[in-house]
This record gives C-alpha cells, structure tokens and sequence, in this order.
C-alpha cells in the first residue's frame, strides 16, 4: 500500500505543473522542492547523527555564491558551475565534520553558528569578490543542451530532479551500512565504537554528503532567483530548515520533504492573512508547540497511526523508517 | 599609546556588560544544561524596558536599570516553569529546540510591538568626554563600567555567600545529590534563570542608551555571551568575568586596528579556535561553578 502510495505521489509530482494553474502556485512548488533539498541535507546530520547544525546556512550561501560568481564572473555554464558549488560546499562540511569529532551536542551547534557569522561576515565585507551587501544581480538562467530553463515549469522539472536525486542518495546511503553506523552512533556512541564502527569516519562523510547537498539547494536558488546577496545566509533559512525537519520528522526519509512542502505551502497560503513577522513569531510558537506536542513529528506519528488501524501492516512503516 | 589605551579602556566598558551576559549564561548552561538561545532576547527585554522608562515613562536612570532586571528576571522565571520545567529529563537537544522557538518568537514579538526602526534611549549624562590624562571616556560609560562592575560583585556574593547560592553551587556539582539533601531543584533551577534572564536585561539596559535599540540586537548578544561562557569554561563565574572582558578589548582591539567590517567576527573566532584547541576554557582547570 505504501509503495502505491510513493507511485501516486511521484505521478502527481511529474505532472504537478498541469494541474498548478498559476505561475505563482509553481514558484511555490518550486521554493517546496529546494527547500526539500535542504531539509533533507540537514536531516542527514539532525536525524541520523543527531548533531544540529545552525549553519547550514552557510553552506547553502557557499554553493549560492560559488555557482553565481563563476557564471557571472567567469563565464562558466550552469552545470560545471553547479558541480563546483557542490563540491566547495562539501568541502566546507568537510572542515566542519573534522571539527564534529571532538565536538557535541551544544559546542557543534556553536561551531557551527560561529561558521555562518564568519562566512557571511565575509559575504558583507569582502566587496570586490561578492559585490558586498548590493549582492549580485543578473546570475543566468540554465540551460540543458540547445533548451534554455529559464520558464517556472522547466525549473520545476529541474529542481524536482534535484529533489529525487537527493532523496534517492539519503535513501541509499541511509539504507546502506552507512545509516545503520549513523543510527548506532547517535543511539550510542559508545557502545557502536565498541563493536568497531568508526566514529571519525561516518561522521565525515554524513556532514561532507549533507553540506553538499545544501550547496545543491544554494545553487539551484540563485539560478532561479537570478540573485544573491549576503542574505542567502540569514539565520532564518537555517531555521526553516530545522522546523521543516522537525515537524516533518527528523531520522525520517520522508519527513524532510512532507515537512518542507507544508511550511512552504502554509506561509504562502497565509501571507495575505498575516505580515511576515506574524509568520515569524508563529514559526517560533510553532517550534515549542511541536516539541511539546508532536516531539517525532508528523511522518512517525502517521505511521503508527496508519499501523493502529491495519494492524496486519503494523510492522512495515515501521520498519521503513 | 594613548590610541591604545583609549582602545583598551572602550573595550572595558564593552566587556563589563559581555561579562554580564555570560555570567548569566554560564550559569543556566553550566548549572540546568539548558542551551539558551533566547539569552539574547532577554538583553533586548532589558533595553526596551529602558527604553520605555526613560523616554516614555520619564523615569530616573537607577529606577530604568531596576525595572529592567525585575521585569527580566520575572519572564525568565516564567518561562522556565512553564516552558522547561515540563522537560527537564529531556536531552539538551529538545530543549534546545524550545530555546530556539522561544528565541524568534520573543524577537519577532518585539519586532511588532515596536517596530524595526532602530530607537536612541535618551539619557541624563552630559555628552561631553571626561579627559583622564591620555584618553577621554563619556561620563555614561564610566557609569556604565562602574554598574556592571557592581552587578558582577553582586553576583559573586550571591553565588559565594548566600544560601542560594550554594544551593546553586551543590546542584551544578550533582544535581541528584542535591535533591537528596534537600535542596529543591525545581526551585534552584527557576531561580537560575530568573537570575540569568535578570543579568542579561541589566546588560541591555547598560548598553541600550550607548548603542541603539531594536529588535535582533538580542542575536550577536547571545552569539557573543557563548563566546565568553567558552572563553571562560562552563559555569565559572570569574572565567565569564574575565572572558568578558577580553571579548570586549579584543574587539575594540580587532575594530581599530584591522576592519570594523569585521568587529563581530572576534567573537565567532575566538569559539571556533577555543573549541579546538581548548574546549574546557582558557582558565579552566576542570568545569566548576564559582
């Protein structure tokens, strides 16, 4: 039954831009599918390591700038430029993943903030390269072979291939030996070490996969906004992130994702209703409502309801996630 | 020289009120293990609470620092029983979570209240500098040193010398131990951040009328008072003290000599080198309270 479900759902998200009647519900869509990319990148590390990251922001803004200033700058096309955002963003949560080892808990979170204050530190202050706060205007648009991605449909189809692609390394890597070292290690670190899972090494490579994953979602942000500027890496997308992981359901596969459509859609759906900083203080209220009242979030807590009531098939969400 | 000393002394009167935030911090971090992001909000609490007396209120400037540490004090005692108490064997995760939420919802409930544009707090002190001998300072950032130097003794006798406070003292050490003895832990951890919440409202009472005030001022405090609690160890008091100040002189020190641009980076660095090269402080010989 799940899986038909998962068949319905990939149908419904190929031919979205046919039932979506306006340009704006895609650009919603489209904000949805990055913002997926990155809840899942930052699930990588929250749920299955659980360290939290509040700078992955910064990693997001690093694959930003990367793919802008090399197109604009020097001239590279989107794809190689999209690689290389990639991959500097990887490096950086490479540096960030060596620090993990002796940090946990509350003094990664700090390391990882103080690594955002600096990078966009840097982004403010560094005018030559980043044009400073005026940011940069005119990041082109991509485009695949003879066709140009500029249209909101060809975009979506982009992201949502970003968006697969992306779910399908979370679910290799979680599925694998990988994941079940990460699980160990968060359950207890300890004990796993004990039985010779390598600490170091698996906490690495969950920080290098994610940073470069949030990179991916940077660079395909600047592509579609055709901007960048130092607020890419404003706190608030880091916080968006985790409330879209949390609400969803940290250590999930699909949690990431419901998560990220719901808090794309809602404040979309609401900003006639309410000005931007309602949206804020609600987010926060939401936040403390969610830890108190949903602490595993909505994808485990449908899982058991839905094993509640099949009770045949109790095992099976389970055991997915 | 005298560029230097000037630079020095500007960097007392910051750190003074650094100390402040973090001797608050470190204590509820050290003490309940709770990651308060909503530490800076509190400093921005106590700027408004400033503000509101002495430019709306007409109120003496004594009577505004009080009732920013009373009001302070009285949310953050709120919050922590409402918000913390319900889950204090939870892991430090959840409750960072709490903290977070609590954090933007305080900042943005300001940003309505009193709307983003930046506000000066009127104060009663000549604007003229006071020269002694190679460097001048403002008579209100003498004022400023001299009350943040108050509060941060206050601290210490409470800490050292009361009952209170060694009731604190006994839960940072074994929290379990301390409740066998009688010591109410309920009552020792609301008290906590109470305390707390209070000094980071005097902080941004002290340094409100010296800057501006608006709403994410709170972010590079709280950014800023985690630099001095790991500059300084968890839950040492006189580690915070000194962090403190030296936050405050290797900023203005960063400021004058390379970039103001990056004034606010001095902090982000000094957590990320202290974390690596000496993640228990740097006066720390084992984590302790007091």
């Amino acid at each position: 039954m799940i899986r038909a479900g998962g068949w319905l759902l990939a149908v419904a998200a190929l031919t979205l831009p046919f039932w979506l009647q306006s340009p704006y519900h895609v650009h919603v869509a489209i904000m949805a599918g990055i913002f997926g990319v990155l809840a899942m990148s930052l699930n990588l590390l929250l749920g299955y390591t659980g360290q939290l990251s509040l700078g992955h922001a910064a990693f997001f803004g690093i694959g930003a700038y990367a793919s802008a200033l090399l197109t604009l700058k020097l001239e590279w096309s989107f794809w190689p430029a999209l690689a290389v955002a990639v991959a500097l963003a990887g490096i950086a949560g490479f540096f960030i993943g060596r620090l993990a080892l002796k940090l946990r808990g509350a003094y990664f979170v700090l390391v990882t903030i103080s690594f955002a204050g600096v990078i966009s530190l840097i982004s403010v202050n560094w005018i030559e390269l980043t044009n400073g706060p005026l940011g940069l205007p005119g990041v082109p648009a991509p485009e695949l072979g003879p066709w140009s991605l500029r249209t909101k449909t060809a975009y979506y189809y982009l992201v949502l291939a970003a968006v697969a692609l992306s779910y399908l390394v979370c679910r290799r890597l979680v599925r694998s030996r990988i994941g079940r070292a990460l699980v160990a290690l968060r359950e207890n670190e300890a004990l796993a070490e004990s039985i010779g899972v390598d600490v170091t090494h698996y906490l690495v490579l969950a920080a290098v996969v994610s940073a470069a994953m949030a990179g991916l979602g940077g660079s395909l942000y600047a592509h579609y906004t055709r901007f960048v500027s130092p607020e890419v890496f404003l706190f608030t997308y880091t916080v968006t992130m985790v409330i879209m992981v949390v609400a969803g359901g940290k250590g999930t596969l699909a949690g990431p994702l419901v998560g990220a459509v719901l808090f794309t859609a809602l404040p979309e759906a609401l900003r006639a209703a309410a000005s931007w900083q309602w949206q804020m203080l609600a987010y926060g209220v939401v936040l403390v409502l969610l830890v108190f009242l949903l602490p595993r979030g909505i994808v485990p807590r449908l899982g058991e309801t839905l094993a509640g009531r099949h009770s045949a098939a109790a095992v099976a969400p389970a055991a997915r996630h | 020289m005298a560029e230097l000393l000037q630079h020095l002394l500007n960097g007392l009167v910051l750190g003074g009120t650094y100390a402040l935030l973090g001797i608050g911090l470190t204590l509820i971090f050290g003490l309940m293990n709770v990651v308060n992001f909503a530490h800076g909000e509190f400093y921005t609490l106590g700027a408004y609470v400033c503000f509101a007396a002495l430019a709306l209120a007409g109120a003496d400037f004594f009577v505004a620092l009080v009732a920013a540490i009373v009001v302070g004090a009285a949310l953050g005692w709120l919050c922590e029983v409402t918000l913390l108490r319900p889950l204090r064997n939870e892991s430090i995760d959840t409750t960072m979570l709490v903290m977070i939420g609590l954090w933007i919802a305080m900042q943005n409930a300001e940003l309505l209240g009193w709307g983003g544009v930046a506000k000066s707090i009127p104060h009663p002190f000549p604007t003229a500098p006071l020269v002694l001998g190679p460097v001048a300072i403002a008579p209100l950032r003498l004022f400023v040193l001299a009350l943040a130097a108050a509060l941060i003794v206050a601290s210490w006798l409470l800490i050292q010398k009361t009952k209170l406070g060694r009731a604190m003292r006994a839960t940072f050490q074994d929290r379990d131990t301390a409740a066998l003895m009688g010591v109410g832990i309920s009552r020792i951890h609301a008290a906590t951040f109470a305390f707390g919440s209070g000094l980071a409202a005097a902080a941004g009472a002290l340094l409100g009328p010296i800057f501006l005030v608006y709403p994410s001022m709170g972010d590079l405090a709280s950014l800023k008072a985690f630099s001095v609690v790991i500059l300084g160890g968890l839950g040492n008091l006189p580690g915070a003290t000194l962090g403190g100040l030296l936050l405050g002189v290797a900023e203005e020190l960063g400021a004058g000599y390379i970039s103001s641009g990056y004034r606010d980076a001095v902090g982000f660095v000094i957590i990320i080198l202290v974390l690596l090269f000496r993640p228990s402080g740097l006066f720390a010989r084992q984590e302790r309270i007091a």
